[in-house]
Parts: C-alpha cells; structure tokens; sequence
C-alpha cells in the first residue's frame, strides 16, 4: 500500500470513531502532531488508533496508565492536543 | 463501470449499520439461517451507539412496582402525542424481554445484592401514569451502549453473519413496482464498487446530528440512510424534531454534562449577567433542558452573547472552590481545556445549545416494514434505530428509549424479513437493467468535476445555516430565509470537487458521497421545520407561543400529524398520528406538564 494510502486509512479511523472526543482529538493529532513523530511513536500511534475509544480515553484522561514507554510518549502528546 | 460490469453478490438480506439495531437485527436474521451481510463504514463496536451511556429502559420492576402501560404513557406523553401509539405499546411491553434476552446475550448489566438487573431513575420515568418517579433505566456503568455492542457483536460472530467493514453504502435498488433489491455499495479498501443483491434490506445506519455545526454526535452520523431513502423516492417523517443539549462546548460539540450546573455552574452573558434568573426564578440554571437552551439562544440572538461573533454564551464554575472541581467534576476539566481551551479553574467555559438525536427518519411501522404515505409496506424494505421513525418518539425522545428502540425494533424487523421471506411475500427479483446508472453518473460526476465547489467549505456552510436557522429555537423570519440559503447551498452539493481522483482509501471521495446524504436531511429538516407553524416536542417557535387556547405553542387542530417531506418536488404531506394502541385504551391527548 501507497504512502497516501495508509494515511488516508489511518485519517479514516481517526476521524470516524464511537465518539466525538475522539474524532476531534485524534484528527486534530493526524495533522498536527503526527508528521513530527519518529517511526517508533509513528507505529505505536496507529496502534493506539486501533484501539476502542473507551479503552483510548481513560489512558488521555490519566485515569489508566500506559504500560510502554513508546506509548506513554505519544498518549502525553495526545493529552496535550487542543482542538481548535 | 457501468451498471453491466458491475459485480453482483447475493445474499438474503443486506444490513446497513452495524450498530445497536443492525446487530440486533443481524443475530435474527443469521440464527434463522438466512445469509445475512452487514455494511459499516466502520468496525462494528465503533458505532455510534457507544456514546449512549445513561441505560435502556424497561419495566422489570427489580427495585419497585413498574409497568409497561406506564412506560407507554411517560413515551406517549414525552413525545407531545406524536409518537404512534401501537408502536410505543409495542416498544415498551417489548422493552423487558429484550433486555432479558441481551442479559443472555453477555450483557454485563450492573446488578442488585440479589443479582437481578439494577435499575436506576431517570427523568421522565415515572409509576402510575405520571405519578412519582420510578427505577426504569437498565445500564452497565457509564458504559451501556459499549457493552451492548459488544454483546451482540459476539452473538453475531457465533451466528456467522458476514461483516463488511469499511464499505459505505451509496444507493438503495428499486426496481419498478417500488421492491426494494439491495444496495450499491463502495468498499474503502480498494474503491470498488458492488451491487449486494437481496431479498430484504434493512437500514440500520443511525441518524444524521452532523447537519448542525455544533452537534455531540460523532463525525460517522451523516444520514447516509437517509439520503439514500430519500434519492429513491422514500418520504422522510417528521424530520423537524431534533433533540438538542443546552451545553456543548460552542465549536467542538462534545458535551458539559448537567453534573456542572448541578455542582453550582452559572449561566452567563456577555454583561455578566446570570440571565437565567430572569428566564426561570426559581430554577434557574437548573431548569429543564428546553428552557435553558431557548434563553441561551434568545441571550445570542438579542445581541448579548459571548466572542467576537457573539454566538456563545458562558459556564462559569470559576466561583467554585477549585479542590471541589478538581473532586467532583475532573473529567469536565479535561474535557473543557482540551476542547475549549480553557482551564474551568480560571475562566468560564464557552457554550452553545447542541444537537443530540433525530427524531425523524424512514417511515416505518412497529413491525420494523418502511411504509409508504398511506401506511403500506415498501417490499423488501425495512428500518430501525435512529434511521428509522416507528414512530416512538414522536416530537422528544425519552432518555433510555433510543437504546430500547435499538434492541425492539431491530428484532422486530429481523422477524418481519423471515415472516416475509417465508410467506412467499419477497424473493430474489430480476435487477433493472438500469439498477446502478444514477449511482455510477453520481461517481462519475464527481470525478470529473470542474471549477466546482470545495466539500468541506460548502460542508460548513451547511452546518452553520442549520444552526443559524434551524436550531434549538425558531423563528419564522429564520426558518424562510433559511430554506432559501439551504436551495443555495444544494447547488454547491451538485457541483462539489474533489482533488484525489485514487480509488485507493480515497476518503475525499467519501466525504463527498457523505455530503449528498447530509444535503437530503438538512433539506427535509429545514422545509418540514418551516411549515409546522405550532410548536411541539423539540420542535419550539417563537411564533408560535404559549397561551391558554394553546398550551406550549402546540396547536392539535391543525398540526396533530406527521410531516412527510418528498425529495422530489421538495415537498410536503402529512398522514395522521396513529393513536389507537394495539390492546390498551388510547392515551388522549392532553398538555405536556413536567
């Protein structure tokens, strides 16, 4: 699959989700915050869109913890995202 | 492509939706042994449905005595008597065996000491026809609509129904005598398109809250089944009732729960003023849901609402100890400075009345049948869920009914396709020669498109004039003038242009495709809002006030009846509220007091 191809499957599940929230913060993420990764965080991103939002959403809110540390990077970038 | 080259896949029946009601429907149709294929645009337990949090309704009286003759009048009554009333009876005596056969489902419902289901309040739940309030609302936690589709997504996976994820549905098939055939459909993947021929469709595809700009409903809700029903010559009902929220956050949507004003959050205006004082003295910010959003709206519209566009107004909770909001209302921070911005420690949260649920839809009946102006069944067709207007909740929905409706009405259109199917009723018909023409001209317009409109522009433009003048509180001027500006804006629809021409995940292709479907409801909502000249339910005019010949606006004499709005021509029927139940005394119409 094409480079454009794959980012529009991840801009897909980022922005048609359960919940508003998280089409707003993960769209928003997409284009902002998501062409500055390294490829590490890249991955552990598309697996973290993979995820059910309400499996997503207590590791954003800080109620769960992250267990790896590539994960817990990009989930502190994400909680960090303000939705214009 | 044309319509000869296009694949043909054959099943008995074609779901659209994979949410609540889709699921439901599928578990039917698969555990009868009918081959059954279910379209999403997304993974099944991504639906929408997961947002529903607060329970499903249904009289198992485990705490204390309930009755489903009482559900059915606290429906009735919500529903400002436009809701039909064999369809609430059906509803609501339903209601506990369906919630039985999810808690056999796997559904982890919260349980009582004794293990039963544990049921909790909710407004407008009440015992002994309005009498005191009563525990209806069936839930697992804050989490009731997520563990029902994953409830019944495993049943399905057990019952070998056949999931297509990531397809968008585009055109309903109809040959013609009017049976419906089965859908046209886009798969994202590899932008193939394919034609799922059936003997029985079901749409299951939710509602369309995206027409408004500050909506709580998630980006997936664009009326895809609406449009569709709409392009094949299918009458939308009573599309002008639309649920709002007092409380988004203004731009972003995502709901400020009540909890806030409950903890002490004030109202305020560009002045400063706790306007609410004046709408409501005794009160206050604390007033039912249509009142506090028809203050804000009137607040915005006299010239005293909040930014530089005046289009919001304020929810203060700074006067709060921030220990106690740090306690006790943690998720609402969050939520505010990620969405807004904004710290609620230090400054108020900007707001807007939001869209929540369409109360409209696909005509259909109790049975789960689409039916035509004069009740009749459309062959082949069936709806249920936000889609589809039974019509259970009439002109305002009662909270915990949109996850009952779900559950009772996918079943009971599951049913209706295997009572049909066997009876001879429906069968695989010839397609039309014709069957995909208007699909692939669609596609192919788009296309080749030129010097046309941008899709997310004229996408905006569409939310903003919905908003602007059709929102929470109407006004007539509002409602002509807007009917005008959303003829203008469909013009743009027709032309939208898009830069990727790739069949490949080609999602600006989607967007646009998603457009013509929002198009058909903003369409429908706005015309139907403009002629119903009372006010009703979640339908509220400032023409149309509360005065002693008619209570809240409402005018039974001449607008008790269902709207029907008809794509072609844009116009308008109406057909009679059916108000016989189907084994109780009628509930007579009387004026909606809480």
């Amino acid at each position: 699959m094409e480079d454009r191809e794959k980012l529009n499957r991840l801009r897909w599940r980022c922005t048609r989700r359960a919940m508003l929230e998280m089409d707003l913060l993960l769209g928003e993420f997409l284009e902002t915050i998501y062409p500055t990764l390294d490829p590490a965080q890249a991955n552990a991103f598309v697996a973290l869109a993979d995820r059910e939002d309400l499996e997503l959403w207590p590791l954003i809110n800080g109620s769960q913890q992250c267990t790896d540390p590539i994960e817990a990077e990009v989930v502190a970038l994400l909680r960090n995202v303000r939705v214009k | 492509m044309t319509t000869q080259t296009i694949p043909v896949r054959k099943f008995d029946a074609v779901i659209v939706g994979a949410g609540g009601s889709g699921l439901r429907a599928a578990i039917q149709l698969s555990e009868a042994g009918l081959k059954t294929a279910v379209l999403s645009k997304v993974f099944p337990t991504r639906s929408h449905t997961v947002a529903a949090q607060g329970g499903v309704s249904a009289s198992l009286g485990n705490s204390e005595e309930d009755h489903w003759h009482w559900h059915m009048y606290d429906t009735v009554k919500g529903s400002d008597w436009l809701g039909d009333q064999d369809a609430i009876e059906y509803m609501c005596r339903m209601a506990p065996e369906v919630v039985v056969e999810l808690e056999h489902f796997g559904m982890p419902f919260d349980r009582t000491d004794e293990g039963k289901i544990y049921q909790r309040p909710f407004g407008g739940h009440m015992s002994n026809f309005g009498e005191k309030p009563v525990r209806r609302a069936c839930a697992a936690a804050d989490r009731t609509g997520h563990a029902m589709l994953h409830a019944l997504y495993q049943r399905n996976v057990r019952a070998n129904t056949q999931f297509f994820v990531e397809w968008m549905a585009l055109d309903l098939i109809r040959d013609q005598t009017g049976q419906v055939l089965g859908v046209i459909a886009l798969e994202m993947e590899t932008g193939d398109v394919v034609a799922f021929h059936a003997k029985a469709t079901v749409f299951a595809c939710g509602g369309a809250g995206r027409i408004f700009y500050s909506s709580t409903n998630a980006f997936i809700n664009t009326g895809d089944g609406l449009g569709m029903a709409a392009r094949a010559g299918i009458a939308l009902e009573d599309m002008e009732f639309w649920q709002f929220h007092p409380t988004g956050v203004a731009g972003a949507g995502v709901l400020i729960t009540e909890g806030v004003r409950g903890e002490g959050g004030i109202l305020r205006n560009s002045t400063n003023e706790r306007f609410m004082e004046r709408y409501a003295p005794n009160a206050k910010d604390l007033a039912s849901r249509d009142v506090v959003s028809r203050a804000m709206v009137t607040e915005i519209n006299e010239g005293r609402g909040c930014g530089p566009n005046k289009d919001f107004v304020l929810l203060d909770i700074t006067h709060l100890d921030p220990a106690t909001i740090m306690k006790r209302l943690p998720g609402i921070r969050e939520i505010s400075i990620q969405f807004a911005g904004i710290d609620p420690i230090k400054a108020p949260i900007p707001v807007v009345p939001t869209c929540h649920y369409q109360m409209g839809g696909v005509p259909t009946n109790y049975k789960g049948q689409v039916v035509g102006d004069d009740h009749s069944p459309v062959p082949g067709f069936y709806a249920a869920g936000e889609v589809a207007c039974a019509s259970v909740h009439g002109a305002n929905r009662l909270g915990t009914n949109s996850l009952l409706d779900l559950l009772v009405f996918g079943k009971s259109s599951g049913d209706t396709v295997i009572a049909d199917i066997r009876a001879g009723k429906i069968g695989l018909q010839p397609l039309p020669d014709d069957f995909a023409d208007r699909t692939l001209a669609r596609l192919n317009r788009l296309d080749h498109q030129t010097g046309g409109s941008d899709v997310s522009e004229t996408r905006l433009e569409l939310q903003r004039t919905m908003q602007k003048h059709c929102g929470v509180f109407r006004f007539k001027d509002m409602l002509v003038e807007g009917v005008a500006k959303i003829l203008d804006i469909e013009k743009a629809v027709a032309v939208t242009q898009i830069k990727d021409k790739s069949k490949v995940w080609n999602t600006a292709r989607v967007e646009a495709l998603e457009l013509d479907n929002l198009i058909e409801v903003a369409k429908a909502t706005m015309v139907s809002a403009e002629a119903r000249k009372e006010s009703r339910g979640a339908h509220v005019r400032d023409d149309a006030p509360d005065t002693p010949a008619n209570p809240n606006g409402r005018d039974d004499v001449n607008w008790h009846k269902h709207t029907l709005w008809h794509r072609d021509g844009n116009r308008l029927s109406y057909k009679p509220v059916i108000m016989k139940p189907l084994s109780v005394e009628t509930i007579a119409l009387k004026t909606r007091s809480y």
